[in-house]
């Protein structure tokens, strides 16, 4: 046992954070530090940075632009791109779409789609969740129905994340009526051009707009784009699933996050002495340090046992991770709230921030504090809710 | 990064939990109990015999040349077992004070005889006002002649009635909380007026009383680095022990859930009673990370980030097994209230972990003081 980094690792993760400090521009990361969210055209460019570098999906096959690293790599690697405030890969195209066709799609898919995909030359969104089918997604009714070389999809999806930009949508659809839920269900590739596709963005309680209902009316798609077999699609979607659940802790994001806490609470004033000089401040903020040092041991424990699963297998114990670090990521985000004080109030849009010519008003990032707070209730809903995910563990680690 | 055990330490670890499994049965544990040193120094022969007495000596002092790694396996497996054993009061706390002073005529002539299991050793340090401040140090040493006499009472000494030798702390100098001016004196146990008692989890305590007690001195220059360096050493077996408690706990409520059977089905079926038994597998698991973050950083020479890390898993360790604990115990419903049900047991004794070299707010305070717990 030895829980130190060898040389090597530490000499990959000070090249990576020296990349990612220099490579990406500052103006990018740090409207990620200050709590905005990445333009469409920022995280295009952020991600093409990346990719030049080999560094957008360095977890896919090597033959795809993958760079067969160690799994404790690929944890370095979120880490510091986390840390240095870096857009993630966008995570519909890397973490999602891409797995799945590069290990179920035929190679007319992985040739078309994934450097496409690598490079965000197409901005994927995902279509799973449906108004009657959350957490028990199995349930979904949107349907797919053969008529020649074509499936005519009919439906509404939902909560699909920055669907507005999308070019493609990967959509669960039911293309067996009668089979039991989790046996009818396959797994589309569509063009979000074709005609009968509608997006309507909905407005979330930040103020923001991240997530889009789609509808599909009659809407025609090539029989060639379904991927893997028909009817298979639920074991593709768990195995998608899973892959999005081993980065869900999102520890470096939360690192950054107390960082940028901690540099604001330098600044305000309880009285005579700085917030960040205060105990009962203090003693929130080294909670939820304790609580994450050992989420971060428990993610290298589960990073480690990953050379003895089978590949592709998702470890249970990453529902650990899912349920503690999506609670850690809201706590940060209380404690921002407790720093910024009164000054959470004044509601401004994200281009309102951006592009005004009047001072700010109150302390730094005092206009992000409370959307953000408010938008990220959203983690322990996502991905498998956190409900979900002890019924996971309940089933898969303690035998009930 | 490596979480794997080597070949020696997997041996390690097979064989004390062999033992443990074998020599602490309930029922063996309860006549243990009983008796009148609330011990067995059969046992302790068992432990020498398997090398676990100086399992963290080296080996030029009949040690196993292991280092922390070592020493948590043995805890874990002892809070399994809930193992009453003078352990911690003479291979952690004295042997680590004996390994950090540096004076090697002490260490040639004491580590051997505690890893052959000759000697029994205690630390008496903890006094009626300290609470939780190791600095906290009143009873005095001044020069007798060639040697040093003790003067003042010690408190709650872990093993303190039954040791042979006893090492004690006692202040030179200073004020009654300055970190300077303690020095560490040997006192032989033989006539020293103390009061042994039990513990509410089964341990052994003594209170003891120095009246002009020759000493030999083991450090009578400042002793305040090495007594901080043995105490978070000390919390870093606590920390495992506290999850081999943790872990059997949770399994023992695991299979009760499946067995117990309420309204014609196991309670194990009922899906608010799996998400809470899930709730304690998530502080397990927080907590076992901790224990080995604790276990890695109680050998780091840096001594503020080492006592960071100490109190960070204190802290985190404390609370989880607070919840882990108090859930165990309504999980099972009454008869984990009994005296005849292991579960109580294992509640007790990590109650009393707690409160032991520092209790959850105590550690907060420190990581508090030091500004972060990273």
């Amino acid at each position: 046992m030895d829980l130190s980094f060898t040389a090597e690792e530490r000499a990959f993760r000070a090249e990576l954070r020296d990349f990612f400090h220099t490579a990406v521009p500052d103006r990018i990361r740090r409207k990620l530090r200050e709590g905005l969210h990445a333009s469409k055209e920022e995280q295009v460019e952020a991600q093409r940075i990346l990719n030049a570098r080999g560094l957008a999906v360095p977890h896919w096959p090597v033959e795809w632009g993958g760079q067969n690293w160690s799994p404790i790599q690929t944890y370095i690697y979120q880490d510091e791109l986390q840390q240095a405030s870096v857009p993630s890969p966008l995570p519909f195209n890397c973490s999602m779409v891409g797995p799945v066709i590069a290990e179920f799609g035929s190679q007319a898919h992985k040739q078309r789609f994934l450097a496409r995909a690598a490079n965000l030359d197409d901005w994927w969104c995902q279509g799973f969740s449906e108004p009657g089918a959350g957490s028990d997604l199995a349930s979904l009714r949107t349907a797919a129905v053969r008529d020649g070389d074509h499936f005519v999809i009919n439906g509404q999806k939902t909560w699909t994340t920055l669907g507005q930009y999308a070019d493609w949508i990967f959509v669960l659809a039911r293309t067996d009526m009668a089979a039991k839920k989790q046996e009818g269900i396959s797994f589309i590739l569509v063009d979000m051009k074709t005609p009968g596709i509608t997006v309507r963005p909905i407005q979330t309680i930040d103020g923001g707009v991240e997530v889009n209902e789609v509808w599909f009316d009659d809407v025609r798609v090539p029989a060639e784009n379904l991927v893997g077999e028909i009817n298979k699609g639920w074991d593709y979607a768990k195995f998608l699933l899973g892959n999005e659940r081993t980065g869900i802790a999102r520890i470096g994001i939360s690192k950054a996050r107390l960082l940028r806490i901690r540099e604001l609470a330098a600044m305000e004033h309880v009285g005579e002495i700085r917030l960040i000089d205060d105990p009962k401040f203090r003693e929130k903020l080294v909670n939820v340090e304790v609580e994450l040092k050992a989420l971060e041991m428990t993610q290298l424990r589960v990073v480690a046992q990953e050379k003895y699963l089978p590949r592709g297998k998702p470890n249970p114990m990453s529902s650990v991770l899912k349920i503690k670090g999506s609670e850690l990521q809201q706590a940060t985000t209380e404690l921002m709230m407790d720093v910024i004080g009164p000054y959470v109030a004044p509601f401004f849009t994200e281009e309102e921030l951006e592009f005004r010519n009047e001072p700010p008003i109150g302390p730094d990032d005092a206009a992000t504090a409370a959307p953000m707070y408010f938008n990220m209730r959203k983690v322990s809903i996502y991905g498998g809710s956190n409900e979900i995910q002890r019924n996971i563990l309940a089933k898969a680690v303690l035998g009930f | 990064m490596d979480f794997d055990l080597s070949d020696d330490q997997r041996l390690l670890k097979d064989s004390v939990d062999r033992l443990v499994a074998d020599i602490y049965g309930f029922e063996q544990r309860k006549a243990l109990l009983a008796s009148s040193d609330g011990w067995s120094r059969e046992n302790w022969a068992k432990f020498a015999e398997l090398g676990l007495l100086g399992a963290n000596f080296a080996e030029q002092h009949n040690g196993f040349g292991g280092g922390a790694v070592e020493t948590m396996l043995i805890a874990q497996a002892f809070g399994r077992g809930l193992v009453v054993e003078p352990y911690l009061a003479t291979v952690t706390l004295a042997g680590g004070l004996l390994r950090h002073c540096g004076v090697a005529s002490l260490q040639d002539e004491y580590l051997p005889r505690i890893a052959a299991g000759e000697v029994t050793m205690c630390f008496a340090h903890h006094e009626r006002l300290a609470r939780y401040n190791q600095d906290y140090v009143s009873v005095s040493a001044t020069r007798a002649g060639d040697g040093w006499q003790i003067n003042g009472e010690k408190s709650l000494v872990l093993h303190g009635a039954t040791a042979d030798k006893i090492i004690v702390s006692a202040r030179i100098s200073g004020a009654v909380t300055d970190a300077g001016g303690i020095g560490l004196f040997l006192v032989d146990a033989a006539g020293l007026q103390r009061r042994g008692y039990a513990t509410q989890d089964g341990q052994r305590a003594a209170e003891i009383s120095f009246s002009a007690t020759p000493a030999e001195a083991v450090l009578s220059l400042d002793a305040h680095g090495v007594i901080a360096q043995t105490i978070d050493e000390a919390s870093a077996f606590l920390c495992a022990e506290a999850v081999g408690a943790m872990e059997d706990m949770h399994a023992t409520t695991i299979d009760y859930m499946k067995t117990r059977k309420q309204f014609g089905r196991a309670i194990g079926e009922f899906q608010v009673l799996q998400h809470r038994a899930v709730d304690m597998l998530v502080e397990l698991e927080q907590a076992r990370s901790m224990s080995l973050y604790a276990t890695m950083m109680s050998s780091e020479t840096d001594a503020a980030e080492r006592s960071r890390a100490i109190s960070a898993a204190r802290v985190q360790i404390g609370t989880s097994s607070r919840k882990l604990g108090q859930e165990a115990i309504q999980l099972h419903g009454g008869i984990a209230m009994t005296m005849e049900y292991k579960v109580g047991h294992y509640f007790k004794r990590l109650t009393m972990i707690e409160k032991t070299f520092g209790d959850t707010e105590s550690h907060r305070a420190r990581l508090v003081a030091a500004g972060t717990a990273f």
